[in-house]
């Protein structure tokens, strides 16, 4: 496998019942690459996404991250199934921003940021805490930090789901609609933040509907409708000159 | 109207209010119904002042060392029974949700069982085991008899315990239905495991919609407490009916134990108080919106 390549998705599937959620979907994400899933609702981006974390089990295909199948173990002929621990040991390595920001609600900013490191990884919670605190001061919110969930705006909450998504130092992050549950007026401070984390290098698949922030800072698109990819490509080209007649009608909706 | 009305106000004084004075509305039936209960009141008061209650013996029987004995017993075996009915609870309600068909079967076969039988009767069952099992332990390796480990005291327990646990786990599981789903999946994508979850991040938030009904059944414990007296617990009012059957002051004892319950219990709910304000962090509370 290439060494840049950090997600590989092989024909993933996806069954609720008859419904055919994801139909043989692949997907590959390099290394620091932004990658944007669009398409309109109930396309299967979210689940593709859940399943690169094990949120969703997969009917079919396989997922690798790092070079590592995702929720099995090759054994000769066999692929045996992870046990719990195990694929909370997969999971670390991968953070995901949620659209409804998924805070606990009973822990303050910092806390639900050290929650994981501390309580997961078994960092010291002095360490634990300052690495939070400089987190928190990236996304803006240094003076937020003993503030509960429920007294932040929704984009505070958001940013600092990403926060916490960062503190667990992981190889990717994925966002499933970050920006969705937002007032309008704060989805410009989620999607700065975000592209501050790009530029730094992290690979984020993005599931959105932000079309301009694909434009700006993705480097790769995928349009998906019905469960199967339409189109993936560069993002200057998947956005400005679709190949496909349905994406360019998607954007073109998108955008009226 | 016209201008000139308005330039001169004097001219139509029906609208000149400001100088009047405001008579309040008189409620009539308000004072009539608190009247009428007052007087009930009264009644009941001088009912009791006349009747042939000795107040010195509820004096003198407050603070006897049988009654605070009991006292003690009872509240001790409050906190073993609830004890054991949360820790039951917890246990019961994690298996009824949790995705093995067995264990939520038998979860909800206990619910059934020990929620369907009244309280005495189990606590009667679990003293009366010696007539059907006189022996316990494991075959070659020890052996009791059932008579001498079946103490009024375990049987309390158990009895009350079991039975309080069918209850408690509805409760508990209502806590765990309450935690969005959302929070289940933020605690897996940072790797936490099943239990961690549990600990950390359902039950925590669980505990705020549990707490008013768990406290709702410590206080019905405290009470409960006294189906002891049946099989012979010493606990407070088992303590006065002792009392009585020798010196005949009956309601007297009986007003004795009343005040230590409501003691107890007053105690408890500020207790509780406290303890919803822990859990309710991080939550805007639902007074400060109305």
């Amino acid at each position: 496998m290439n060494q840049d390549i950090l997600v590989k998705a092989i024909d993933v599937t996806k069954n609720y019942g008859h419904f055919r959620a994801l139909d043989k979907v692949s997907l590959d994400v390099a290394r620091g690459e932004v990658s944007c899933i669009i398409g309109p609702s109930g396309s299967g981006k979210s689940t593709l996404l859940r399943c690169i974390n094990l949120l969703e089990r997969m009917d079919g295909g396989a997922i690798w991250v790092n070079d590592e199948l995702i929720g099995y173990r090759r054994e000769g002929n066999n692929l045996h199934e992870f046990s719990d621990a195990e694929i909370s040991r997969q999971r670390r390595r991968i953070g995901m921003v949620f659209q409804r920001f998924n805070l606990f609600p009973h822990k303050t900013a910092v806390e639900n940021i050290i929650e994981g490191p501390v309580q997961v990884l078994g960092e010291p919670v002095k360490e634990a805490r300052q690495r939070a605190l400089a987190l928190l001061e990236r996304v803006g919110l240094a003076d937020k930090a003993n503030h509960y969930p429920s007294e932040l705006s929704g984009g505070q909450q958001q940013r600092v789901a990403i926060a916490r998504a960062m503190g667990m130092r992981p190889d990717l992050i994925l966002f499933d609609e970050p920006t969705s549950a937002l007032d309008p007026e704060l989805v410009s401070e989620v999607l700065d933040v975000m592209k501050d984390l790009a530029a730094s290098g992290m690979t984020m698949i993005v599931v959105t509907h932000e079309l301009g922030f694909a434009r700006n800072v993705a480097n790769t698109v995928t349009f998906m409708e019905t469960g199967k990819v339409v189109e993936t490509g560069l993002a200057s080209e998947v956005l400005s000159a679709p190949r496909s007649a349905r994406t360019a009608e998607f954007i073109k909706a998108v955008h009226s | 109207m016209n201008v000139a009305s308005l330039s001169s106000p004097r001219a139509d004084s029906k609208y000149e209010i400001a100088h009047l004075k405001l008579v309040p509305k008189r409620h009539v039936g308000r004072m009539v119904t608190a009247a009428v209960v007052l007087v009930l009141l009264a009644t009941l008061v001088r009912a009791f002042s006349v009747g042939q209650i000795e107040w010195s013996y509820v004096r003198d029987f407050l603070f006897a060392p049988a009654i605070l004995d009991g006292l003690v017993n009872t509240l001790l075996m409050t906190v073993a029974a609830m004890g054991l009915g949360i820790v039951l609870g917890v246990l019961i309600a994690i298996m009824r949700i949790s995705g093995n068909p067995v264990l939520s079967s038998i979860a909800i076969a206990y619910v059934w069982i020990f929620r369907g039988a009244p309280a005495l009767l189990q606590l009667m069952l679990w003293f009366n085991l010696a007539l059907i099992f006189p022996t316990m332990g494991i075959p070659g390796l020890f052996e009791v008899r059932t008579v001498d480990v079946m103490t009024p005291f375990v049987a309390a327990v158990l009895g009350l315990g079991i039975s309080q646990g069918a209850y408690t786990s509805e409760v508990v599981r209502s806590g765990l239905l309450s935690v969005d789903s959302g929070q289940y999946e933020a605690a897996r994508t940072i790797g936490m495991t099943q239990m961690m979850m549990l600990r950390r991040i359902v039950l925590p938030q669980a505990m705020r919609v549990m707490v008013p009904p768990v406290g709702n059944e410590v206080i019905g414990m405290v009470k409960l407490t006294s189906l002891a007296s049946v099989i012979q617990y010493s606990e407070i009012l088992h303590n006065a009916q002792i009392i009585y059957f020798a010196n005949t002051r009956v309601l007297e004892l009986l007003l004795v134990a009343s005040f230590w319950y409501l003691a107890v219990v007053s105690v408890l709910s500020i207790g509780q108080h406290y303890i919803e304000r822990y859990f309710g962090r991080g939550s805007k509370s639902i007074r400060s919106s109305m």
